[in-house]
């Protein structure tokens, strides 16, 4: 097994390799359940190596809104273009952008039944058809980035709630993601917990990561985002750098919100 | 000591703070043992006084007489009937065995002829030579063993029981019976109701209308008509319908009404299990670029499956015991063998009967408990801690 040190390519997070400084792109979109009208014209631009933070009350359609990007979600009016690539009813193309787009979920999501390391091999192997070996290796890179190379071989129900969100980053990492979305990661877990992940994160957007958080860490919003953006009511409100956002909210319903959450 | 340490820390403002840790203890005596046991156990409350007793006293009513009946009374050696009647013995006749020993080529094979029975034997064997390490998972060449298994050992035996080709005598299945039927229809049916019960599941789950309402419609009809009647349809009414000239034989009509019946039900125990898989695991699979069949397979289909193992083993072990139906359109399984057996007039005894029903319900037995325990076995082992 390689060291962290003499790791192959294919290993290193992707730097931007075209002339397109845009990772992501929602122009228009509108998204309805039946009759309810849950995402209203969101017109949004992500740079690569953009780090931007999305808050808000819960069912402003902020977790539907970063859905949308990798097509959990359908949207049924705009355009939303990943990494060049227009999402539309193409499943080859819903596959490739799925492919270069990570995510990790607020339930971490990992596959009980299979090992930490074959949930990290597994994407990689059936996806991108790489072979065993190399597999693995990447696998325990990843697992050694996020700390816990020690506990390859256990089942995530094994483990605690933060080293298995630490997996879920490692699993979505394995596939050498361009973008990766981050849906509420430390809302589900003990508050012991949350460090050890939000640690995680801030080394991933050191490493130049383009990041969509949905998260309600302020701190982390502080210290890692290029922007801050908030919802509500299934539009975007305000957006802002992070300390502007923080000392100088424009919008009532921002300063509102703030005041809520920033006791 | 310690209380005297947290006095002195009140004084300086503190509450409490604990100065040493406690380590832990061994439990008090009372707490373990047999008579802690039957006290937790058996005697906790009246009503559980009331039941261990109910419990004692079933097992006094039916275990001594049974054993009674099938050692004690029986009769073990014997040429005919005048061995097991009371009247030419002088004592009470339990179980006659010699009628099981004269009889048991029969049960065994049917009336498959008496110098083509080592063909017969063969399956078994290689059967048994292939099943026995697919099952202990210790055993290395996993996939080897199944593709023997499930794919090469079918063929073998197909070739080797009906014969006609390579030099072997055909046997026609008419002449098939006893054991060697049972375990025909009930293998087949396992084997084959599994995977027409994903697709069914799958299809009845699926987004696809055509699919979908194929799958209710297959599902719901068979499932709301009696096994004897699919069979019933399968063999007379099906060559009805064929185009002419086509015949297809008369226990190959059987197993595919019995693997379509069995499918239907098979069917929804998957469908319970796939239900039960949240829908994070969906997404978390589709957000890793997983498309529907690598997810299904891969990530959904081993969870649902492992949770209804206790479902899936309950329609095996049910399939197993209705093979017997086959009775009906003349095919003669084990039962229908000792059925057949009965009437002979060398082994009319009052005990024959019982003798025989004993009999069957022993061979039986061991195989459903064989595939109860094997499930539970199972289960333990696929269980990953992930439900705490």
């Amino acid at each position: 097994m390689s060291t962290a040190t003499s790791a192959p390519a294919a290993m290193k997070v992707k730097l931007p390799t075209t002339n397109n400084p845009t990772a992501i792109e929602l122009i228009g979109m509108n998204k309805w359940y039946g009759e309810f009208h849950v995402l209203k014209d969101i017109n949004l631009n992500v740079q690569r190596g953009e780090r931007i933070v999305v808050c808000g009350p819960s069912g402003s359609g902020k977790s539907t809104m970063i859905r949308c990007i990798n097509r959990l979600e359908e949207h049924q009016k705009g355009r939303i273009i990943v990494d060049g690539i227009e999402l539309t009813n193409d499943l080859k193309k819903i596959d490739e952008i799925r492919r270069d787009v990570g995510m990790v979920f607020q339930h971490f999501n990992l596959f009980p039944h299979r090992t930490v390391l074959d949930n990290c091999t597994l994407a990689p192997i059936w996806v991108k058809k790489m072979p065993k070996a190399e597999a693995n290796d990447i696998a325990m890179h990843y697992l050694r980035k996020v700390k816990i190379p020690e506990q390859a071989m256990k089942y995530p129900g094994q483990l605690s709630g933060g080293q298995q969100q630490r997996v879920a980053i490692a699993r979505a990492l394995c596939m050498s993601p361009k973008i990766m979305l981050f849906d509420e990661p430390t809302s589900a877990l003990d508050p012991e917990m949350v460090k050890e992940v939000l640690d995680t994160m801030v080394s991933l957007a050191q490493d130049g990561m383009t990041m969509i958080c949905v998260t309600h860490e302020m701190g982390f919003a502080r210290q890692v985002a290029n922007r801050v953006i908030f919802m509500d009511g299934g539009q975007i409100i305000e957006s802002n750098a992070p300390d502007r956002f923080f000392s100088n909210p424009q919008h009532e319903r921002t300063k509102l919100f703030l005041s809520q959450i920033l006791h | 000591m310690s209380d005297q340490a947290t006095l002195t820390d009140t004084r300086k403002g503190i509450e409490y703070v604990r100065k040493d840790m406690l380590e832990a203890a061994p439990p008090p005596a009372n707490l373990v043992g047999p008579w802690a046991w039957a006290r937790d156990n058996l005697f906790s409350s009246v009503g559980n006084v009331i039941l261990t007793l109910i419990g004692v006293g079933l097992i006094l009513l039916l275990i001594p007489p049974l054993i009674k009946f099938m050692f004690i009374d029986a009769v073990w050696v014997g040429k005919d009937r005048d061995a097991c009647l009371e009247e030419k013995v002088g004592r009470t006749v339990g179980a006659c065995w010699p009628f099981i020993q004269a009889k048991f080529g029969q049960f065994l094979y049917g009336f498959y002829p008496i110098d083509e029975r080592w063909r017969v034997n063969i399956v078994y064997a290689l059967g048994v030579l292939l099943l026995v390490p697919l099952m202990v998972p210790k055993v290395p060449y996993k996939r080897l063993n199944a593709i023997l298994f499930f794919i090469v050992f079918p063929v073998v035996a197909f070739y080797l029981l009906v014969g006609g080709r390579f030099g072997l005598t055909h046997v026609e299945t008419r002449a098939w019976g006893g054991l060697l039927v049972t375990l025909v229809v009930a293998v087949t049916g396992i084997v084959a109701s599994l995977p027409l019960g994903i697709l069914l599941a799958l299809g009845r789950r699926s987004k696809m209308p055509i699919a979908k309402t194929l799958s209710v419609i297959f599902i719901e009809f068979i499932r709301g008509v009696p096994l004897i009647t699919v069979l019933f349809f399968a063999t007379y009414m099906l060559p009805i319908l064929m185009p002419r000239g086509w015949e297809v034989d008369n226990l190959l009509r059987a197993l595919i009404g019995v693997a379509l019946f069995s499918a239907a039900y098979m069917a929804e125990v998957i469908r319970g299990g796939l239900q039960a898989i949240p829908k994070g695991q969906y997404e978390g699979a589709m957000a890793l670029g997983l498309g529907y069949w690598k997810m299904t397979g891969l990530i959904i289909m081993p969870q649902a499956l492992k949770l209804v193992i206790p479902g899936i083993v309950n329609s095996f072990i049910g399939l197993f015991k209705d093979t017997t139906l086959v009775m009906i359109v003349a095919i003669f399984d084990l039962l229908g063998q000792l059925r057949a057996a009965f009437s002979d007039p060398n082994w009319a005894t009052p005990v024959t009967l019982y003798t025989g029903f004993a009999f069957a319900g022993v061979i039986y037995f061991v195989f459903c408990y064989a595939m109860s325990r094997y499930s539970l076995f199972l289960e333990r082992r696929l269980n990953t801690g992930h439900r705490r």
